[in-house]
């Protein structure tokens, strides 16, 4: 490992450890003038970050390990997705293959390095089984609504986030100094998180323009776009660690992290409206809601993945 | 032991329970769990969401024409101490619920379903009057309302195949069978009782 990575893991950690105190401090004060549900969520934006970086501190050492952690993590995205979504008998034999051939599947095809084969596994096969296998069971009530929600399910939560773990195989063009390939997955969950944090932090801080109020009452334009800027601008920062050979070319990348991260918090907390208030009643509470911790990455994971593999990845 | 530990372990990987106790408490007095039945797996689900000390004194009912055929099944139903019960043949003296109120003494506590069979899952069925006679028989025991949610959609009738979604048990507070209430009345009440847990 060289000495820059080790240095950003070595920042990162302390900026992590800062934030812990700050936040722990924060909740244990008791005064009107802060907002509890303001602080709770800082504290749980945290204790996610904490949680994935100890997953790719250890991606460093056992690269098998982190697409088995990440495998773990959608297999249960997918089941608080499923859960929440109405499915009919008729779907239950296609969801049995989704569960345990398709997701399983994703991650070893992942961990084999078979980017042919698992670019498309998703998209064209599963696609396909869903609906077929639906049609076989002949229940054609809702028939198009039904297996679109099992094929969005398994896209979100097991094809997009698969991406996440799919870095660490990525190979880009000579920079062999800098490159690392756990490097590269530290370097973009660090970027998704940051800018998480700061587009909440500026939407909290000044916001005008709500971006849609039904489904998100705090996420403004002025939010994203403010906490997009701050994302590129900490691209820059970040250059001595990032694996891209120039500065603009890293504040480029955070910034496209940034934009589709929060296209994706906003698309999943649609969904969960969606569903109404099913959502955090009965089920998923008390387990903490995987969905809404790994929404940003889920739609930043393939975007970043491919835009780095067409422009300095190497076949 | 360990089948206990084991059994106990993949219900809740399959089926993902949160448990909740709503205006009760686990206890280890004599009770009865009585909760909607809509799949195989509920009989497992209720008794492992117990705690440990009471789930040793627990003994769930179940029909002996299912649960003594084949291999495995007598070998689960032992492991889970189960109660099985001939809903075929019913004798004088040796109905189902003399049985249960011999069996339990006053140790153990029960978990019954009294819909009988499972029913679609989209609603509870009418109740079955083994609940008011246990009742009348044993006032003193508390019975427990229990809404399984969402089995049916892990384990739906006439599939064999899990899928693992998430699903929720929740205990509500106990009731008591009131002097000279009719036995309709009774059994409505318990079925409400059951329906509202959804709610909440």
């Amino acid at each position: 490992m060289n000495a820059n990575l080790l240095a950003f893991v070595g920042t990162v950690l302390l900026l992590l450890g800062i934030a812990t105190f700050v936040g722990q401090w924060l909740r244990k004060r008791e005064s009107p003038a802060l907002d509890r549900r303001a602080i709770e969520s800082f504290n749980s934006r945290i204790q996610a970050w904490w949680f994935f970086t100890a997953v790719i501190v250890m991606a460093f050492l056992l690269p098998g390990l982190t697409v088995l952690l990440f495998a773990a993590i959608a297999f249960w995205a997918l089941r608080e997705f499923v859960t929440l979504t109405p499915t009919r008998i008729g779907d239950h034999r296609a969801l049995f293959w989704v569960f345990f051939f398709f997701t399983p599947m994703q991650f070893l095809l992942v961990y084999l390095d078979k980017y042919g084969l698992y670019s498309v596994l998703i998209p064209v096969f599963a696609f396909l089984f869903i609906a077929a296998r639906a049609a076989v069971y002949g229940d054609y009530d809702r028939f198009l609504e039904r297996i679109a929600k099992v094929q969005c399910a398994l896209m979100i939560c097991v094809y997009c986030l698969s991406y996440a773990p799919a870095l660490l195989y990525l190979r880009i063009e000579e920079q062999s100094a800098r490159y690392y390939p756990a490097g590269m997955l530290f370097f973009f969950i660090t970027i998704v998180l940051a800018s998480d944090l700061l587009e909440w932090f500026w939407s909290r801080v000044y916001s005008r323009h709500l971006i849609a109020e039904k489904i998100d009452p705090v996420m403004s334009w002025e939010g994203v776009l403010a906490g997009a800027a701050s994302t590129a601008l900490l691209g820059v920062v970040l250059q001595w660690a990032s694996p891209f050979p120039y500065w603009w070319q890293t504040s480029a990348m955070a910034l496209v992290i940034a934009l589709t991260g929060a296209a994706g918090s906003l698309t999943m907390s649609a969904i969960k409206r969606d569903r109404g208030e099913v959502t955090s009643g009965n089920f998923v509470e008390g387990h903490g809601g995987v969905l809404g911790r790994i929404d940003s990455i889920c739609f930043a994971a393939p975007v970043f993945y491919h835009v780095t593999r067409y422009f300095f990845g190497v076949a | 032991m360990v089948t206990e530990t084991l059994l106990t372990w993949i219900a809740r990987a399959i089926s993902g329970a949160s448990v909740r106790w709503v205006e009760s408490q686990p206890d280890t007095c004599q009770r009865v769990y009585f909760a909607n039945h809509t799949s195989h797996l509920d009989v497992i689900l209720v008794w492992s969401a117990l705690p440990t000390q009471v789930r040793r004194l627990t003994r769930p009912v179940a029909a002996k024409d299912y649960w003594s055929r084949g291999w495995l099944k007598p070998r689960l139903a032992k492991s889970f101490n189960a109660m099985l019960i001939d809903r075929t043949e019913i004798k004088v003296h040796q109905s189902p619920v003399d049985l249960m109120v011999r069996e339990i003494g006053r140790t153990h506590s029960i978990i019954m379903f009294p819909e009988g069979g499972r029913s679609s899952g989209e609603s509870v069925g009418e109740f079955k009057s083994g609940l008011y006679y246990l009742a009348k028989k044993r006032p003193d025991l508390e019975l427990i309302p229990v809404y399984i949610n969402n089995m049916n959609r892990i384990l739906p009738r006439g599939e064999f195949l899990p899928v693992p979604l998430l699903s929720s048990v929740t205990f509500g507070p106990p009731l008591w069978l009131e002097a000279n209430e009719p036995k309709p009345d009774f059994l409505a009440r318990a079925r409400e009782a059951v329906l509202r847990l959804k709610e909440v």
